[in-house]
């Protein structure tokens, strides 16, 4: 794509001189023409060497998620703004008062004497075209991800749908306008994988809140020894992708191999809770470890999870 | 432990705002300690620091709108929690367009210095409420000794500062020949920042700054006004605490203890900043 890219660097200067633009193919030489017809009788002719490769066509339908969400990509915009830059994956989820949540994500190292600091944000319903989801859902998926395809958006000044379904299993954010649509499908962490967020509106802080716990979903009865994304990934690379369909995941950049420690699901805890003069400073929560040991535990049956870029079906047998 | 406090004044949380930034400049890892009139930022002057040591402190009436706190204890009524710099900054950062801006110390799974952002970025717009969760460390009452206001040594001079901006560009550049930078002031109002090596010595001075009036009362008489007194320290010390200064601060004042320590003493508006850098041993 850069070398494509770098025919159309400069707007500006294209917007001044390019009267016209044609795109061919040169199948003997292997080249894509693009040759952009100047003013002055200038014609500049770039020559860009491609390869035939397969494609993987990723197999979805929108329509098949039970949960929309629909906002002007600015308002979107407006809602990762406050999240560091470097931060990787983020849960989106509805909390109580049918506030859209934003959270940060991040994979619990137990080791870790730095934590990271947490950021949430959370936005009223009435800012949404379209709320079609209940509270408690969430999924996490890619931050870097989000925010190309939001600035894509925006710049077009268009709406963005997200459609989703239970954590694990693809998001599809759809664009629209008169001359394109686009779908981009990003994979979603499984609820395996991920610690059990909870997400809460902040209100009134007179009011001291319970947690909502946010998967909707019954919590699945696997032992906590459960595999993390690399071993469901190599798992599924062994089996037949079983009645579910072909799910592919095209490019996701959650990386697996990641170990993620399952906490128990904090729900008795007060918002605003006062320091306690005998906690003890600086102790890790009590946590329970993963163990890449204990991945054959996973049922062959089980429908991959998590981020797999290489799941597409066979191609070999067609042409 | 309690500790909440509010701020609603869009002034006072850009200057807040302000002080947190400068302190991330300054400091990777600072204290922060909360006591009933004032907020601390505090460095001690470890070995981990290079020696170098920070004690910022601001009046929390001329910030806060609501604050209340309940220390460790009726007698130790203080807070120390150590936190990364950074994290505080960049929450505050988020809050440009804040309506309320609420901090609170919280416990969520480990202890959290909460930073809960009110938003209305356009009349059509919904409320928004960012919450940054920052992670701190409780700090232990038995090492409240190491943080506490460092004593002002007796200088030898005491010098009115240049324009900093001035001051960093010029170390800037000094940076590049040597690490080892001696600087020199006398109470004839000069200041001189001096590099020396094998090929090159390279000096810049500064004229008709001014001197305040000196504290210890015996130094004045003797000395020769014209004399310099001078520390050598690490340049590069001294150019992360100028590149820290964002803003031309009120005042600032330089005090010198000769092959000792250099001591910067700042205002920016209300709050205060104090900056010690040993001398190179």
């Amino acid at each position: 794509m850069k070398s494509f890219l770098s025919v159309f660097r400069s707007l500006a200067m294209l917007e001044k001189t390019v009267e016209k633009c044609c795109i061919s193919l040169n199948d003997r030489s292997s080249r894509l023409v693009v040759q952009l017809h100047c003013k002055y009788g200038v014609r500049k002719t770039h020559n860009l060497s491609f390869q035939d490769c397969e494609s993987l066509q990723a197999v979805f339908d929108p329509a098949l998620c039970p949960h929309v969400l629909r906002a002007p990509a600015r308002v979107l915009v407006e809602a990762v703004q406050p999240f560091p830059p470097a931060l990787a994956e983020v849960t989106l989820g509805i909390g109580r008062g049918r506030r859209v949540i934003l959270r940060s994500y991040q994979e619990e190292e137990a080791d870790s004497a730095i934590k990271a600091m947490v950021t949430e944000m959370s936005i009223g319903e009435e800012d949404f075209q379209q709320l079609q989801a209940q509270e408690g859902v969430a999924i996490t998926f890619c931050l870097k991800e989000f925010r190309g395809l939001l600035s894509f958006a925006e710049s077009a000044n268009l709406s963005l749908s997200i459609h989703f379904d239970a954590p694990g299993r693809p998001a599809i954010f759809a664009i629209e306008d008169s001359l394109l649509d686009g779908h981009f499908v990003l994979a979603t962490l499984s609820e395996l994988d991920s610690h059990p967020q909870t997400l809460h509106a902040q209100e009134e802080p007179q009011r001291p809140e319970p947690r909502l716990p946010v998967h909707s979903t019954p919590h699945l009865d696997l032992d906590d020894f459960a595999a993390d994304d690399m071993d469901s990934y190599m798992i599924a690379m062994e089996t037949t992708l079983g009645s579910e369909g072909s799910r592919a995941l095209p490019s996701t950049s959650l990386s697996p191999g990641l170990q993620h420690p399952c906490s128990s699901s904090p729900h008795s805890e007060e918002e605003d809770d006062d320091m306690e003069p005998s906690t003890v400073p600086g102790t890790p929560p009590p946590k329970k470890f993963r163990s890449l040991f204990f991945g054959s535990i996973l049922a062959p049956a089980h429908s991959p999870q998590g981020p797999s870029p290489v799941l597409a079906e066979d191609s070999e047998g067609e042409g | 432990m309690k500790f909440r406090a509010k701020i609603v004044d869009t002034a006072c949380l850009n200057h807040f705002t302000r002080v947190s930034s400068m302190i991330a400049k300054l400091a990777k890892t600072c204290t922060l300690r909360i006591s009933p009139d004032k907020l601390n930022f505090v460095l001690s002057d470890k070995v981990a620091n290079g020696g170098v040591s920070m004690w910022c402190e601001l009046e929390q009436e001329d910030f806060f709108s609501e604050f209340q706190m309940e220390g460790v204890s009726a007698e130790n009524n203080e807070i120390y929690l150590e936190l990364t710099s950074e994290n505080l900054s960049r929450a505050l950062k988020t809050a440009q367009n804040a309506r309320t801006l609420k901090i609170k110390l919280t416990n969520k799974h480990f202890p959290c210095l909460t930073v809960s952002i009110e938003l209305q970025l356009s009349v059509s717009s919904s409320s928004r409420v960012v919450t940054h969760d920052i992670p701190v460390k409780v700090i232990p009452r038995k090492l409240w000794k190491d943080l506490q206001e460092p004593t002002i040594p007796d200088a030898d001079v005491s010098i009115y500062l240049p324009v900093l901006k001035t001051m960093k560009s010029v170390v800037e550049k000094m940076k590049n020949i040597s690490n080892h930078l001696i600087i020199e002031a006398n109470l004839n109002g000069e200041l001189n920042l001096k590099i020396e090596t094998e090929l090159v010595c390279v000096t810049t001075h500064f004229k008709d700054l001014g001197n305040p009036p000196l504290a210890s009362k015996n130094a004045s008489q003797d000395r020769n006004s014209e004399q310099m007194a001078e520390v050598h320290i690490d340049i590069r010390k001294l150019l992360q605490f100028l590149a820290g200064q964002q803003v031309n601060p009120t005042k600032a004042t330089c005090n010198i203890v000769k092959d000792k320590i250099v001591h910067f003493d700042l205002l920016h508006e209300d709050v205060s900043l104090q900056y010690f850098i040993p001398a190179l041993s």
